[in-house]
């Protein structure tokens, strides 16, 4: 037995996801120029500061040149050759789950996110996002007791305007980059979380992304408030239908902690990644902030990376309020020909803040996997302190992993440390796990499970669990 | 102990072996019965490693001929996990690092294979506590060893009274003990030998492999193997092991028929 073509073959199961739900839709024109701005600002009703919000972020746009920078390496995108605006036809706001589409909760259902009354997780809300348009949004009633808003951009633009207008676009201004610019233009959906001051968000909050479309780009945007002394736990879970073309996902991400405020923000991100040719899978280009604004604030960003055939997405920290803290714990598994560059900034603007940054890379088949972290210490940072470890795993001979630590100091009064290291599974390993009963399969998801779990202690209790099994499915080549 | 009328359950037939390009094992007989205890010493380098690692189903060696045995089934047509599931035991020359991998649920798990395999319920977190903290005193190891990643970080006799631990958890009908007493002081070796006489049953064999007359003096041997270049070239009782200690191996490298070793040429 050849253990490296055998830990290969484990590496790729069968996409559980890669189903298409037959529904309506009404989709504009592929193409992308003013008139398709102003056209999904009418659809959607808004006001006008967010038309202007959208057609400054188009100027800004078209200017904006693709960044190439990342070691990834894919065919030109055609931006003409993509809808930017679809959605489900009989979606509009409902007033209940009665009246939502039921080959949507279908849907839903299939991919284990029960929606419907009887049937939803206990102690966690859910926002189901489908094409970038959320259908519906669970435990709305119970949360508002709190005065936490839990709801689709989409609404909170027409029932919160004021908060929309203050904070959208505040921590990634539309033109921070290429995609953020191109989101920023013409976002479709997503979610909003507000957190009132001194509130501990009773439950989990989680937006669940289903990309349902093959030709249609996916814009969704998600912006998280915690007031003074707020906290609250965000989860985030993404699939998609297995095409054999690739699909555009940019989205935006901006998070804002006031003074003593907490946010967790976690990500399971399995995207259909292509198959093992390279064919098809999402392109998935995060633009992923979180301000500290507040003193003692913290964010804290964990995320498990496993779908995507390209995946170019660094969930980032600015900690100006003093003594505030950003964390980033991340695990990125890629397989065949998955391209991931991924990582953090951690920009220490305040005195005394403090980041942490574990990153655990997987690379199997043909990927490559790379991690890119920027620490910047500015010069009012007074006693900033900042620690990172990243860590490689390569199972096989084809796969790259490849590490990008960037470190700016404008203050000599802080303290930066960094550690490093790559390892493989090796023959030996895997034969004293087999040696003692356990089966190859295990034996590998064992040390998969043993090399990233400091980062899947970081994350909310069922993620954890649901995290080890999507990792050990993706590297079960039996199963499925 | 020797009882002619006992089961053979490990019997290797004219097995040999590679490496790449390198003849390892140049044919090795050797039959075990049950309740016995085999020796195996010879130079560094006599393919002792090995054979225990074939006999387990190590990946990176071929066998090119010959058969094992093991209870009457073709031992060589099982992946390593299913030998070890059966009852076959190799403690490791040079146990392995596994780091991240919780030496509490790496023994969990591997115990709860054999148990399956044997029929037996498997065990919880908490009845595999109660049992592993009774098989610990065995060998008398620090609990504190058991919330490590298996083996990393352990000293050299920590890492060994872990592989007998191991084997106080599996019970193997054959267990193959690879240099087991190297690195361990005088203590060490007693808890260790003590442990190995304890598991000893009548239905079980242990194979110990050796420089040493100290651990022969802690474990009887029914039978003393010599190998050289990939064989068995002498097979005597406990009184040839004290010979070997006395006068090393070059009287063996004098008889007819023990030169050409593959290892010189
Ligand atoms: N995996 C391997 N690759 C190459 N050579 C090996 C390998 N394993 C063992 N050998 C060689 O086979 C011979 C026997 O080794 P080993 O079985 O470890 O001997 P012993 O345990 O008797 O000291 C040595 O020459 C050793 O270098
Ligand atoms: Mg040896």
């Amino acid at each position: 037995m050849n253990s490296e073509n055998s830990v290969g073959e484990l590496v790729s199961q069968p996409y559980k996801y890669g189903f298409v739900t037959d529904i309506e839709t009404e989709k504009i024109e592929k193409g992308l120029n003013e008139e398709v701005v102003r056209l999904i600002s009418s659809k959607k009703k808004e006001p006008d500061f967010l038309l202007q919000f959208r057609l400054k972020a188009f100027n800004q746009w078209k200017k904006m040149k693709e960044p190439i920078w990342a070691n990834l390496g894919y065919p030109e995108i055609d931006y003409q050759d993509i809808i930017y605006y679809a959605a489900p036809k009989k979606i509009e706001k409902k007033e209940s789950l009665e009246e939502v589409d039921p080959k949507l909760l279908e849907t839903f259902d299939k991919l284990g996110i029960p929606l419907s009354e009887q049937k939803r997780l206990s102690n966690v809300a859910v926002d189901a996002v489908f094409d970038s348009v959320s259908i519906a949004t669970t435990y709305k009633e119970k949360l508002a007791e709190y005065g936490v808003i839990f709801c689709s951009i989409g609404e909170a633009v027409n029932d919160y305007p004021e908060l929309i207008e203050r904070y959208i676009g505040s921590v990634v201004p539309s033109n921070d980059n290429f995609f953020a610019a191109l989101n920023s233009a013409v976002f479709s959906d997503g979610s909003f979380v507000y957190i009132p001051k001194g509130i501990d968000c009773p439950m989990e909050l989680s937006s669940y992304f289903r990309i349902n479309s093959g030709d249609t780009g996916q814009f969704e945007r998600t912006l998280i408030i915690a007031e003074e002394g707020a906290s609250v736990s965000y989860l985030e879970g993404c699939t998609a239908p297995m095409f054999d073309t690739n699909t555009l996902h940019a989205a935006v991400v901006e998070l804002v902690a006031l003074d003593h405020a907490s946010i967790k923000y976690s990500t399971v991100q399995n995207w259909y990644s292509g198959n093992e040719h390279g064919i098809g899978g999402i392109y998935n280009f995060v633009t992923k902030r979180g301000h500290c604004r507040g003193k003692k604030s913290k964010i804290s960003w964990s995320q498990v990376e496993t779908g995507s055939a390209i995946t170019w997405k660094y969930p980032s920290c600015i900690l100006q309020g003093e003594d505030s803290i950003g964390e980033f714990y991340s695990v990125a598994l890629t397989n065949n020909q998955q391209k991931a560059d991924t990582g953090t900034k951690m920009v220490h603007v305040g005195p005394r803040t403090r980041s942490t940054i574990v990153s655990k890379g997987i690379s199997a088949g043909h990927s490559s996997n790379s991690y890119r972290g920027l620490v910047q210490i500015g010069s009012k940072a007074l006693g900033a302190r900042n620690y990172s470890q990243c860590d490689s795993m390569l199972i096989g001979d084809q796969a790259e992993a490849k590490t990008y630590p960037y470190i700016r100091s404008q203050q000599p009064q802080s303290n930066i440390e960094h550690e490093a290291s790559t390892c493989r599974i090796s023959e030996d390993q895997l034969f004293y796990l087999q040696s003692r009963g356990i089966g190859f399969e295990e034996a590998v998801s064992m040390m998969v499970s043993g090399f990233c779990r400091d980062v899947f202690n970081q994350l909310p209790m069922e993620f954890a669990a649901e995290a080890d099994k999507l990792l050990a499915l993706k590297l079960e080549g039996s199963v499925g | 102990m020797i009882r002619q009328d006992a089961k053979v359950i490990l019997d290797i037939v004219d097995l040999h072996a590679r490496v790449e390009d390198q003849t390892i094992l140049n044919g090795v007989n050797l039959k075990v019965r049950a309740g016995e205890i085999h020796a195996v010493m010879g130079r560094n380098g006599s393919g002792k490693s090995t054979l225990s690692k074939i006999i387990a189903g190590h990946p990176a060696y071929d066998v090119t001929s010959g058969t094992i045995y093991f209870q009457g089934e073709n031992l060589l047509a099982m992946e390593p996990e299913e030998r070890a599931r059966v009852g076959i035991f190799l403690g490791f020359q040079y146990p392995i690092e596994i780091p991240g991998v919780s030496n509490l649920e790496f023994l969990r798990v591997s115990t709860n294979a054999r148990r399956t395999q044997l029929g037996l319920e498997e065990l919880d977190t908490f009845e595999f506590e109660d049992l592993v903290n009774e098989r610990i005193k065995l060998v008398q190891m620090d609990p504190i060893f058991l919330n490590r990643s298996v083996n990393e970080g352990f000293s050299g006799g920590e890492k060994k009274r872990n592989e007998i631990l191991q084997m106080a958890l599996l019970e193997p009908i054959v267990a193959i003990l690879d240099e087991t007493d190297s690195g361990l002081d005088i203590d060490a070796l007693r808890i260790v030998s003590s442990g190995v006489n304890q598991l000893a049953k009548p239905n079980t064999a242990t194979i110990l492999i050796t420089h040493y007359q100290r651990l022969l003096n802690e474990i009887t041997p029914d039978y003393v193997h010599v190998m050289n270049a990939g064989r068995i070239i002498r097979t005597g009782g406990k009184k040839l092991a004290l010979e070997l200690e006395k006068s090393g191996y070059e009287w063996l490298d004098a008889e007819p028929g023990n030169q050409g070793g593959l290892n010189h040429g």
